[in-house]
Parts: structure tokens; sequence; C-alpha cells
């Protein structure tokens, strides 16, 4: 077995639970000395920095949710000078709920080193090249994983996400031994592989997928088409990217690194921490963020945690792959995309709020549909208008998603409805193992 | 001088057209002409019709979405160069033209009618009586 870090990876749980202590401490009294945002929260709540001995302490702390994000955007939760932060990273494509983060050079090591260990628990060495087709700028998949190779020492190829003749020129010419990217990608670049008859020629042992969700039957489907492991890998940009935590061989959970990250699972409903093993909505406290802590961050993803001993050694406890959200966010092509974002395109070019969202993956591309009910005002004689006004939603659509979604318009009162409320959103991908 | 068509939303599926014009035989409601235009999702079907706003009515009633719009109805003879002879004077006067259909009613002696759907119905009404051409109007629709 190969760690990053060995020390900290293996430490006790005792060592753990210090670190978290100490750290939380920490953590608290900088975003109230720092943070105006923070204070008032805490504040609000009724809370001071001395009320927060250690993780104990961690439920008196008020929630933070994605509308504390957009309140406070844009430098409402910078918790250092601006002179002191080095980079932004912010969420995919959306205009409505765009999130940002930022980062000093503290917080990029720091991140870069989880992404090492995310690495290296996958049998990465400084002798593999590392293949990185997550997309670099914003999005914190490329950054992430290309800091992490480095740290390691791998061989990284810098591809960013898309044209895949030359990811495979690239992959086959170089050697490369992982591959980063999105599951579904994976699942492309494997078809791609097999009708280019490259399969001999690729080199890869594993692969670290993550930034959507996935399920075990994609995974034996990527293991088997590309020879290869393959891991999951989750993070979120509001919490430094992916590495947040890691599958390991073991390919049992995703070990969270817990002397960075504090989690917990609550019961979304009513806040209350629920006790290990329980499944809900997980949520995080960063305790060595700089620029930008989190604390008790709502992730909305809902999972279980296990701090079962893991064959790998990792003593680190470990969250199963995500079991659906608490929201009703769906990822589509890779982007963050929200039922009421579309709602608002839809009111905004005067249609009702009679429209169903349908997703479906085709082979290994996902589609978004919005089907919206014929309204009298919407409807003419002439075909020229009606197709004018689908092109127009189209437009606004793929503006305010950063994706193309099909509009279809559909007959009056033919989208289904239940104890009559529309059913607003039908994933037919079921990437969640129930 | 114009007649009213009626313009019905018809999704692209097994008996949507169907669904309608049995609605207007239980009526009793006589279809003249009819055109249907689609794209890939969906049709639009344009009637003429003895009753337009009965049609209308029990049509919106069966939860349909119905449009009434005024149309030109121009006659024409039932004769080799019949259509052609009107298209000219659209052509030479600039009309545009959204869309057109055609119909025929037997015992009229070999007349022939075209309805017309442009942007401006007065000034294309004025266009067409000028040269002469014969309009008719709803109440000669429902004496067919």
């Amino acid at each position: 077995m190969a760690y990053f870090q060995k020390e900290i990876e293996t430490a006790s749980r005792e060592q753990i639970r210090a670190w978290q202590d100490e750290r939380l401490v920490k953590t608290v009294n900088h975003v109230w000395n720092n943070c105006e945002y923070y204070r008032n929260k805490m504040k609000d709540r009724g809370v001071e920095p001395g009320d927060i001995r250690s993780r104990d302490d961690l439920y008196k702390l008020p929630f933070l949710t994605k509308d504390d994000l957009r309140d406070a955007y844009p430098y409402g939760l910078m918790s250092m000078p601006l002179s002191e932060c080095v980079r932004i990273q912010s969420t995919s494509g959306t205009t409505g709920k765009r999130v940002i983060a930022f980062y000093t050079q503290h917080d990029i090591d720091l991140w870069d080193d989880c992404c090492a260990r995310a690495i290296m628990a996958v049998g990465g060495t400084k002798e593999d090249v590392v293949q990185v087709c997550y997309g670099y700028g914003l999005f914190t998949g490329g950054p992430g994983l290309n800091g992490g190779s480095h740290k390691v020492g791998s061989l990284t190829l810098p591809m960013s996400s898309g044209n895949t003749e030359r990811q495979l020129q690239f992959m086959t010419d170089l050697g490369a031994t992982i591959i980063c990217c999105t599951p579904s990608y994976a699942q492309y670049l494997a078809e791609s592989i097999h009708e280019a008859g490259l399969r001999d020629k690729i080199k890869l042992k594993a692969g670290i997928f993550g930034a959507e969700a996935w399920t075990e039957e994609m995974r034996r489907d990527i293991e088997e088409r590309l020879g290869i492991k393959a891991y999951d890998i989750y993070g979120l940009t509001e919490l430094s990217g992916p590495g947040v935590s890691f599958e390991c061989e073991a390919q049992a959970g995703m070990h969270i690194n817990e002397d960075h990250f504090i989690a917990e699972i609550i019961d979304p409903d009513t806040g209350e921490v629920l006790p290990e093993g329980s499944k809900g909505e997980l949520v995080f406290t960063s305790i060595t963020k700089e620029a930008f802590p989190l604390l008790r961050y709502r992730t909305k993803d809902i999972c279980v945690l296990n701090s079962a001993p893991c064959s790998c050694g990792r003593t680190h406890i470990r969250m199963a792959k995500p079991m659906g959200r608490s929201d009703d966010m769906l990822i589509v092509k890779g982007v963050n995309v929200f039922p009421s974002q579309i709602e608002q395109v839809l009111l905004s070019k005067g249609l009702t709020s009679n429209y169903q969202i349908v997703v479906d993956r085709k082979g290994v591309t996902d589609s978004l549909e919005v089907r919206v009910e014929m309204t009298p005002e919407l409807f003419s004689d002439t075909m020229g208008a009606m197709t004018q006004k689908e092109t127009e939603i189209t437009e606004a659509l793929k503006a305010m998603l950063g994706i193309l979604a099909k509009v279809s318009i559909v007959g009056p009162k033919s989208i289904v409805r239940s104890e009559g409320k529309a059913v607003r959103v039908i994933d037919k991908r079921n990437l969640y193992n129930t | 001088m114009t007649i009213k068509q009626l313009s019905i939303f018809a999704e692209n599926r097994n008996g949507a057209l169907y669904t309608v014009t049995d609605i207007l035989a239980k009526e009793n409601i006589d279809i003249r002409a009819f055109s249907v235009a689609d794209t890939q999702d969906f049709g639009v079907l344009r009637l003429i019709v003895s009753d337009t706003d009965k049609a209308k009515q029990v049509l919106a009633a069966a939860d349909m979405i119905v449009s009434i719009t005024d149309v030109i109805a121009v006659e024409i003879p039932d004769t080799p160069g019949g259509l052609s002879s009107i298209l000219k004077v659209i052509y030479d006067n600039n009309v545009a033209v959204e869309y057109m259909y055609a119909f025929v009613i037997p015992h009229t002696n070999s007349k022939a009618y075209v309805v017309l759907r442009v942007p401006d119905n007065d000034a294309a009404v004025a266009v067409l009586q000028n040269a002469g051409i014969t309009l008719i109007d709803d109440r000669t629709v429902r004496q067919f």
C-alpha cells in the first residue's frame, strides 16, 4: 500500500479527533475575526467563538447553504484579505446559481495534497502518466487533479475536456496509465477506443471519475470496456473541488480527508444531526481553509457514513456514493441544472408553469428536453410564429443553463399531474443505486 | 371581405386529428375545407366549417386549443390556369402569403375556392377586388 501522506492517512482515530477539535476552534475564530457575514450569522444564532471548544460543539453553529453563497456573492464570504488570495474557481455553467470560491496559495497546496492522496490511493506513482480530461479553467476538476498529479510526481497531461481524437492520440502515443474525467466521458472514450480499434494500444490501469452521479453498473461497464479499475472521487467547488473524499483500492466507499473536513449527516427536514450509519444529508465543515472556509455547509447530497476499518489501512471515515439529492438539482452533461431556472425562463417568455423536464441518456450522452404545454397565448395558426417562439425559448434556456435543451411543445393538459401537481422532472438515467 | 377559419392545435400522435373530426361530426358540423401543417412535434389543423363559432365552442370544451383567424377566400374557375390567374395578381402586387389551400364544392358550377392567409387582409382584399376577382364571405360558405 502506498500513501501520499501515510502518517495522516493512517493516523489513529484519536489523533484525527484531536486535529478536528483544534482546527475547528481555530477556523471558527478565524471567520469570526475576518468575515462579517459569518460573524452576523453566528450572532443571529447566539453563538460566539468561545462556545465552540471541540467538534462536540459543532451542532451549535448555524448551517450554511448555497443561498448564503449567493447572498454573499461575490466577496462576502472571503475570509482573508484580497492580497492573500491567489485564485478563484466557480461552479459549472449556470448564471442563476453561480458560486465562486477563493483560494490562498496555502489552500491550493492542501487541495493538491487531497488530490495527490486520491491518485496514490488508486496506485498512482511518479512513474505514471496521468491524463486529466476534466475541464480546466473555472471548473475545479482539471486544476485539482492536475495539482495532485504534480504532487505525486506523475507526468501530467493537462488535456482538459473534449477533442476526443486528440485525447486518444496522446493516450496511445504517451502511454497514459491513469485517466481522470467524468464517468460519462470515460464511457464515451471507451466507445471511441473500440471504434478506432485502439484497445490493444492503451496502457491505462486506473481511472478517477467524478463530478457526476454514477452507478455500480457504470463502473463495471467502464472497467470491462477499458480493462481498468474505476474509482470514484467526490468534491464540491465550494469546499475546494475534487478530493474532499476519494476511493481507495478497496472500492468500498470514499475516504473523507478528515484532517481537512468534518462530515456530519443530518435530517434534511429538521437539521438534526443523525447517528453514524444513518442515511441523511451530508454536511461539511472545512477546518484548514483560509480564504473561503465553510462551516456546516449543506451539500444536499443524501449519503451514509461508515467508520469501520478499511482494508487499505486508511483510518479516515468513508462516505457511500451519494444516493440522491435533498433538493431537485440535476446534473446534465456535467452541468448543474435547477428546475427553478427553467421555470424562470419559461415565465419570462410568457409561458405558464406547465412544463416538464425529461433527462435521458442515449448511449453515453445526456439529453435534456423541456416539454411545454401549448397555451392559447402561444398558439398561432401560422407555423412560423410558433417555431420562432420555440427558438426563442431554446436560446433563452441555453443562455441560462449553458447547455442545449430541446424544447417540445405538447398538448394542453398532456403533462401528467399527480394529486393535481405536475411531475416536474423525469430522469430516465437511474443514476443512483438505491 | 373575409371568412373565418378555425385553427386547432394537434399533437403529433395517433388519433389527434380523428379526435377533432369526431367531435365536429357529433355536433353535425360540416367541414368545407381543411389543411394540416406540421413540425416534428405538433401540427396545426386549419378548417373552414359550416358553423365556426359553435365548432370553436365544442372543441374548446374538449380542452383543445382553438383560435379563429380571418382569411380570404377567392373564387376561381375550376379549369386549367384558374389558380395561376389568381397567383399572378398576388405576385404582381407583392402580396405576401403565409399559407394557402384550395377546396371545391361539387354543386357550385365548376367553381373552386382558394383560402389565403396574408399578413394584411384589407390590402390583399383591395388588390384582388381591383383585379375583378370574386371573394366570398361567411354567409356564402354557410350556404354551400
